[in-house]
Formats: C-alpha cells, sequence, structure tokens
C-alpha cells in the first residue's frame, strides 16, 4: 500500500513539474517574442529552436551553406540546420592549411595575385535548378572568374583578370543552363584597361562593361563570351531571367548621375537609377552576326551601333539587388536609399519594349516607361537589398538600415512578417531561394555587424549569420552563427545533390610524373636540375634524403600513394617557404631553387599516424664555397 | 577354370564355420557389390545440382575477415576467394591496401595475391571437381561418386589446413625491426579476437557454404543410390 501512494504521490509530481515546465516555456515564448521587436534583438531561447538546429553527434546536415568569403579570397561551406563551420575552399589567396598555392598548378592559377574579393558564389544550374555540379565565384577586386568543382570541392581554373571588366562585382549570376555567367564592372575606367584619360573626361571616355563568361556545359570551363560597351554607371549586382525572362539578364546600377569624387553625395542626386536589361540571346546573334568590336581580344557590343539589346529601367534612387522571381514574371530591384522594392514586369517590359515606350535614352540605349513596367513598389522597410524566394509564392528582402527582413507575398505585394536581426543584413540566402524551385525551410541573414553577441575577441569583429526558420507564417530565429570576414552572398543547397569523392583513385590520377611503388622513388639529375619522385605514405617519404649543390634547380613530384579518406599527408620544407598537402591518391609539383646552403628538414605537416612526428627527412644543400669552417663538431 | 572354382568353393566352405562371426569375405562381396550398384536417376539429378553449386564459387568469397576500430565503425573487410584476395571498397576507401597500411606498423608481411599459391591450386581442383561430378553422372556407377566424396573432403581439409598455416606464418613472421613490437599471434579463423585496437572477426564466406552444400548433396546422393541394398541383396543371391 504504501508503495502504491508513493507511486502515485511520484506521478502527481511529474505531472505537476511537466506542467510547470509547459507553462513557463510557453510565458517564455509568449514574453520573448514583443519586447523584442522593440529592442531590435531577438535572444532566441525556445527549447524549440534549440532542437531544430541540432544536429547530434555523428549527425548529418541536410543541406550545404557556400558562403562567400569576401576579401579572405575563400570560400566557406557550412551545413544547415547546426550551421556548423565545415571547410574552406581557397580560390584566390594562398591556403596553407591545404596547401593551395605552393604547389606548381596552383601557383600558376593564383598568378601574381595572394588575395582575392570573393563576392557571389553562384552554383550550377541545369533548367533553372542548382545541379551540384560547379560553384563558381567572382573576384570583385581583380577581376577573375574562378569555378571549384564539388566533385572534390577544389578550385579547378581562374579566368582572368577578365579584359575590360573592372571591378568584377556584378556576378557571378549563372543562367538557367549555365550557358553564361554574368560580370559587369563596377567601377568604369577608360578602355582597353591601360588607356589612360582625366578623371575630368568620366562622363564621356570611362566605359562600364556588362558580359557574359562562356561555360563550357560538359567540361565546366570557363572563356570570355561575349561584352557590351555601357555609360560609365555603376553596374553593381545582376540575376539571369527564367521562364518567360529566359534570355534575359538583369544589373542593377548606381551613379547614373556619371558623378566622380565623393560618390556618397555625387551618385545620390537623382531619384532613380537604372538596371540594365540585356538580351542575352540577341547579344549572341549580333556576335554571330558580326557586329562588334575587338577591345583587347574581345568581341564587344557597341549599343549605340547595334540596338535592340539593352534597355535600361529605371529603379528607385542607387539599387543594389536585382532579383528575379521563381516563376520568371517578376524582376524585384531594391533601391537601398529608399524603403521601397520595385517588382516589375517582364510582360510589361516585353511590351513597352515592342511599343517603345520610352522615356529617353543613355548613350544611345533606351529607358523604359518605368510606369508602364513596374508592377508594384512595395514598402519593405529601411534600405532595402536582397530578395530572395520561398515555395509558398513568399519573397524576403533584407534591409540593411533597418536591420531587419521582411517578408512580403508575390502579386498581391503585402507585406506580412518582419524580423530583427543582428546587425546590419546585407545578402540573404533561403534554401535554393534563387532557382525556379525554391524549397522554404530555412534562411540565412548575413550580418555585417556582430558585435555584442559573441564573447568579445577585440577589435577585429567576426560577421554574423543568423539562421531562421521561414517553414511557419512567422519567421523564427534559429541559431547565432560566426565567420571570419566577410559572406556577401551565399547559396544553401540540398546535401543529396552533391556526390563528392573522398579519395583520388589510383586509376584516375592523371599525373604523369605520379608514382604508386616505393622502388619508383628516385632522384634523378640533369645537369643543374634535380628532379624527386617521391611518395608520402604513413608513416614516411621515399625517398627521405635529397641531396643536392646550391644554386641547382629542384623539382618534387610528391605523390600521396593512401587510398583511405582523410589520410592526408603534408610536405612542409624548413626555412624555405614550402607547405605541400597532398589528399589520399593526388600528386603535387614543387619547384624550386635550392639557395639556401646547408641542410634543410622536411617533414609531414598534416597529421597522420601514430608516427607522424617521425615522418621527415633531409634536403642537403651542399654550399657552392666550403664553409666548413665555421661548422660545430 | 573348374580348379579355381573348386578352391573358392573349398575356401567359401572353409569360411562357413565362421558363421555368425565378422565374414570378411562376404564383407567385402558386399562392399564390391555396393561399389558397383548403379546410381539412380534420382541420384544423378541431385549430382547434377552438386555440380551446378561449385560455380558460384568463383563468384563469391571462401572467407570473410572484418577488423573494426574506433576510426573504422563500418569494419575493414577482407575478402578471401578461391582465386584471389581483395578488400571491402567502400567510398573513399581501399581496405586492402588499408589493412597492409596498417599492418606494417607491426612488421606484418603485406598481404599479396602472389605469395598464395592456393589462388592457383583451388580454383583448377574445384574445376577438375566439376569435371569429375559430370563423370559421375555419366558413368553412373557409385564407385565414381565414392571417389569424388572422398577426394573432395581430402581437398577440402587440405585447403583449410593451407589457409591456416598461411594466416599463421603471416601472424607469427614478424619483422623484428618494426615499429610496434607485438608478440606473435595467430589470426581468428572462426570467430572473433581483439588485436590491438581492432575487433577482428572471422567467418566462412558463401563460398564455403556452397562447398558444404556440395559435398552434403553427394553423400545424400550416396545414400538415395546406397539405401537400394535390396537390388545388390537380390543381385548377390542370383550369383
Amino acid at each position: 500500500m504504501k508503495n502504491v501512494r508513493k507511486k502515485i504521490i511520484f506521478k502527481g509530481m511529474i505531472s505537476t513539474f511537466s506542467l510547470i515546465g509547459i507553462l513557463s516555456l510557453t510565458l517564455f515564448s509568449g514574453c520573448s517574442r514583443k519586447p523584442e521587436v522593440e529592442k531590435g534583438t531577438e535572444k532566441s531561447s525556445t527549447i524549440g529552436a534549440a532542437v531544430a538546429s541540432y544536429i547530434a553527434p555523428g549527425d548529418m546536415d541536410e543541406y550545404y551553406l557556400f558562403y562567400s568569403g569576401g576579401h579572405s579570397g575563400n570560400v566557406f561551406v557550412a551545413g544547415i540546420p547546426s550551421m556548423r563551420h565545415i571547410a574552406t575552399i581557397p580560390v584566390f589567396s594562398p591556403y596553407p592549411s591545404t596547401g593551395y598555392g605552393f604547389d606548381q598548378e596552383t601557383k600558376k592559377m593564383l598568378g601574381e595575385f595572394t588575395w582575392g574579393d570573393v563576392h557571389h558564389p553562384s552554383l550550377s544550374e541545369t533548367n533553372g535548378n542548382y545541379d551540384g555540379r560547379w560553384l563558381f565565384v567572382n573576384d570583385n577586386a581583380n577581376n577573375r572568374m574562378a569555378r571549384i568543382d564539388l566533385r572534390d570541392f577544389k578550385t579547378k581554373q581562374i579566368l582572368g583578370p577578365i579584359p575590360n571588366v573592372s571591378g568584377y562585382h556584378g556576378g557571378a549570376f549563372v543562367t538557367p543552363n549555365t550557358e553564361y555567367i554574368l560580370a559587369a564592372s563596377r567601377f568604369s575606367i577608360p578602355l582597353p584597361k591601360g588607356a589612360y584619360a582625366p578623371i575630368e573626361q568620366y562622363a564621356t571616355d570611362y566605359k562600364g562593361v556588362v558580359a557574359g563568361i562562356a561555360v563550357d556545359p560538359k567540361t565546366g570551363e570557363m572563356s570570355v563570351g561575349w561584352q557590351i560597351l555601357m555609360p560609365p554607371f555603376d553596374y553593381d549586382l545582376g540575376d539571369a531571367g527564367k521562364g518567360p525572362s529566359y534570355g534575359w539578364a538583369f544589373w542593377t546600377s548606381y551613379n547614373s548621375e556619371r558623378a566622380t569624387g565623393k560618390l556618397e553625395v555625387t551618385s545620390t542626386q537623382k531619384d532613380r537609377d537604372y538596371i540594365a536589361a540585356v538580351n542575352w540571346k540577341a547579344a549572341e546573334q549580333a556576335i554571330q552576326n558580326g557586329k562588334f568590336k575587338m577591345i583587347a581580344g574581345v568581341k564587344v557590343i557597341d549599343p549605340k551601333e547595334v540596338p535592340d539589346i539593352v534597355y535600361l529601367i529605371p529603379c528607385s534612387k542607387s539599387p543594389h539587388g536585382v532579383d528575379v522571381s521563381p516563376d520568371g514574371k517578376y524582376i524585384i530591384g531594391s533601391g537601398k536609399l529608399q524603403s521601397i522594392t520595385t517588382a516589375f514586369n517582364m510582360e510589361k517590359i516585353l511590351t513597352a519594349i515592342q511599343n517603345k515606350d520610352f522615356t529617353g535614352n543613355e548613350d544611345g540605349i533606351p529607358v523604359l516607361n518605368y510606369d508602364a513596367v513596374k508592377d508594384a513598389e512595395v514598402n519593405v522597410g529601411l534600405g532595402p537589398l536582397h530578395t530572395q524566394f520561398d515555395d509558398k509564392g513568399y519573397a524576403y528582402t533584407s534591409l540593411y538600415v533597418e536591420s531587419a527582413i521582411a517578408k512580403w507575398k508575390l502579386g498581391t505585394w503585402e507585406v506580412v512578417d518582419k524580423i530583427p536581426v543582428s546587425y546590419n543584413i546585407g545578402h540573404l540566402a533561403a534554401v535554393e531561394g534563387d532557382t525556379i524551385n525554391p524549397k522554404g525551410k530555412y534562411l540565412v541573414a548575413l550580418n555585417k555587424l556582430s558585435h555584442g553577441r559573441h564573447i568579445s575577441v577585440g577589435p577585429s569583429q567576426p560577421e554574423s549569420s543568423q539562421l531562421i526558420d521561414i517553414s511557419g507564417e512567422k519567421m523564427k530565429l534559429l541559431y547565432d552563427a560566426f565567420t571570419e570576414p566577410e559572406p556577401h552572398y551565399a547559396q544553401i543547397i540540398k546535401a543529396d545533390k552533391l556526390k563528392p569523392i573522398e579519395v583520388y583513385k589510383k586509376e584516375d590520377n592523371k599525373h604523369p610524373e605520379a608514382i604508386w611503388d616505393v622502388k619508383d622513388a628516385k632522384v634523378e639529375r640533369n645537369e643543374n636540375h634535380v628532379t624527386v619522385k617521391m611518395i608520402a605514405v604513413r608513416s614516411s617519404f621515399e625517398p627521405w634524403k635529397i641531396e643536392v649543390n646550391e644554386g641547382d634547380h629542384v623539382t618534387i613530384h610528391l605523390t600521396n600513394i593512401e587510398q583511405t579518406t582523410d589520410m592526408l599527408h603534408g610536405f612542409g620544407l624548413n626555412e624555405y617557404n614550402i607547405n605541400v598537402v597532398v589528399d589520399p591518391g593526388e600528386t603535387k609539383t614543387i619547384e624550386f631553387v635550392a639557395n639556401k646552403p646547408g641542410v634543410h628538414p622536411f617533414y609531414c605537416t598534416n597529421f597522420c599516424s601514430a608516427l607522424h612526428q617521425e615522418m621527415q627527412g633531409y634536403l642537403l644543400v651542399k654550399p657552392k664555397q666550403s664553409v666548413s669552417t665555421g661548422m660545430i663538431r | 577354370m573348374s580348379n579355381i572354382q573348386d578352391f573358392i568353393s573349398r575356401q567359401e566352405s572353409a569360411i562357413q564355420p565362421l558363421e555368425g562371426k565378422f565374414d570378411m569375405e562376404k564383407w567385402l562381396e558386399k562392399a564390391n557389390a555396393f561399389f558397383d550398384l548403379p546410381l539412380r536417376l534420382r541420384s544423378r539429378l541431385i549430382i547434377l545440382i552438386a555440380a551446378v553449386l561449385l560455380i558460384p564459387t568463383f563468384i563469391f568469397p571462401l572467407w570473410n575477415m572484418t577488423l573494426y576500430a574506433n576510426q573504422f565503425p563500418d569494419g575493414l573487410n577482407l575478402y578471401i576467394y578461391s582465386y584471389t584476395l581483395d578488400g571491402g571498397h567502400p567510398e573513399g576507401r581501399n581496405d586492402l591496401q588499408e589493412i597492409n597500411t596498417l599492418n606494417h606498423y607491426i612488421g606484418m608481411r603485406p598481404l599479396l595475391e602472389s605469395d598464395f599459391s592456393e589462388f592457383g591450386w583451388i580454383p583448377l581442383m574445384i574445376g577438375i571437381f566439376f569435371i569429375l561430378t559430370l563423370r559421375t553422372i555419366v558413368l553412373g556407377k557409385m564407385s565414381n561418386l565414392v571417389d569424388t566424396t572422398v577426394l573432395f573432403i581430402y581437398f577440402s581439409l587440405f585447403s583449410f589446413w593451407s589457409f591456416y598455416n598461411r594466416l599463421y606464418q603471416y601472424g607469427h613472421n614478424l619483422d623484428p625491426k618494426a615499429p610496434v613490437k607485438v608478440p606473435p599471434f595467430m589470426p581468428p579463423i572462426i570467430g572473433s579476437k581483439q588485436l590491438a585496437n581492432f575487433t577482428v572477426y572471422s567467418y566462412p564466406g558463401p563460398a564455403s557454404y556452397f562447398l558444404v552444400g556440395f559435398l552434403l548433396l553427394l553423400l545424400v546422393s550416396i545414400l538415395l543410390s546406397g539405401r537400394h541394398v535390396k537390388s545388390y541383396k537380390r543381385l548377390s543371391t542370383l550369383k
């Protein structure tokens, strides 16, 4: 009897506690919403949010998040919903962690540059959907375009500096079948590069360029495609049309004032700037018909001479983002100095073009009648920048000045929800949110300021990205993550669309100097050229000794013969500024001049095994003149 | 001729008194009659099935070994076929190469296909057994069937010993200069064993079960034709 009573009391206690738990949860979440909106911050403290972003140890994320790494020159890879940073893909900067920029192949790709400014990652598309093959990223600093192969997450090609394109910000956005990657000049200059004109002649002698970089559909190999000469505005962001707008490309531009100097004043005098609409199918045709001039070896179309290719659409003051809706019907332009986002109707644009409903021209490029082509001005809030889409017909616009995201409905143009972010959001990325089939579910706010949201790391602050649940009516903040500077745009793709390899299979290694048997490892001399065929395998280098003379030109072909995932080896050469990392089954070539006499140890830099410390060897450089007198014995 | 017949009849009569005790001569006669037995259709069909069972032994492994460790939760797999040695090939791994790389730390010789003479003679022998089995079906004699069965038992035991010895050598001839010194060991044949950070499981593979099936079917067919004793009793009385 006693036991039974005890049990009843115990059960009663449990249910009381759980009731209190539920009550407190409701109260907590209830009171957590309202005041936070007022404060401008939202602390996601509900258990629901924690569970929603939690990935248990050993479990996998559902999506990849590809961040641009800004002026780090890299791309960051994170998992969603955990927001865990998983990898960094070096693109435009040497990266000792993976040995990028130290071997001959990657050194050649980087050329003379040791940094780049990655702005807008763009996953390759087939029929308007991500196909998981490549990731393209642009370099705003040195006008380059890079292709990352998502089979091995490595940079495979860097194109550029692209002739005539100056300040490559308006890319990389791909057309629906990855026919072209958009490119544009943010900073107009006299062309071709190297030409000189005084700044006073900016309005007439400086030129902007919008362009399409051609992509080989099989190999992904990029080449300079078509370019179009434009008035000297600052071409900012772009997007490719799809569905009814397929065959068109759009770029926003600021500084239609053609001003110089203090642009924050001089370029913000007009109430409207332009979106440039380019019929790239017509541009392709014009090139085929020979209607171009060669500038710096590139076929460039001059719209003054070739009409019906470019049109200008007036858009609210100093627009930043231009985003095409998933169905391709609407072109959404956001004027960052006004509180509205404008939805242009593609059908109306085509009609206006047909009816020549123009209100003027800029250097011979017709300007469309604003009132004839716009469908709505959506009152989203202060400082609208970029728009993404979900699977239910909603658009999400980032509001930099207001530090918030507005959710609004396409077609009814009604703002239905708003969520504050911490702080000052730039881009935002929804799951496959710029394709023809957005998936909804999550959105990541890519914020410029993070202060006060993390334990302090001193004056150099990281960027913040916030995971937001967009599956329901109300947006819910789930998680704060921090990255190094500086993600601009990011894209989110379903993880199972990618099929990465983890080992380079022996039979797939096409390096002509690869060896697989320690018997083939050797040092060969041809006059003052020393060639080493070296093997790295747990836990030794073969050969482990390289004897050369001071001044010899040394080439090392290093093959990691492992065939096991995660079994990487490094090759760090002391005081020669060399570190290469070879993945399982990979061969890399290292070249240097042995100009430092003496004995230089080399060792495995990427921890590999229990005897990793023992994985070492010596480069013995015989001095030209004997200096044995000074040697300690 | 009559002399010989006389001799035989005398011998037989000489044995007569031993009735009730073991009659060696009669037993031999019985045995002869048994070996002369024709194989019934049912037996021949079963032997044909047995022959077919030999074919998959060229497809499936004879023995499977799996090595589990913290780093390899899915296990490193080693497959011993009648004709070759192979490891698992999950995405991003070559298990045979990995096992050899790990074994070099304890000074074990790499498992190389070329080191196993078994991969030459085992498939040859299985081929020979295939032919012997077909021969038995065609000739239809109990003696052929028994020959094949006995030879096969000998072959199986010899092969098993050969592999056992091979594993013994691998586990005992360790390089004395190896970076990690371990006492010589016998890798498991059937069952599991803890070796350093690995738990090793070793079990016969599908091909071994097919070989066992082959042997069982031969034995069944012996029984099926041999149980038909009446026929040879009648045969001997008729003589």
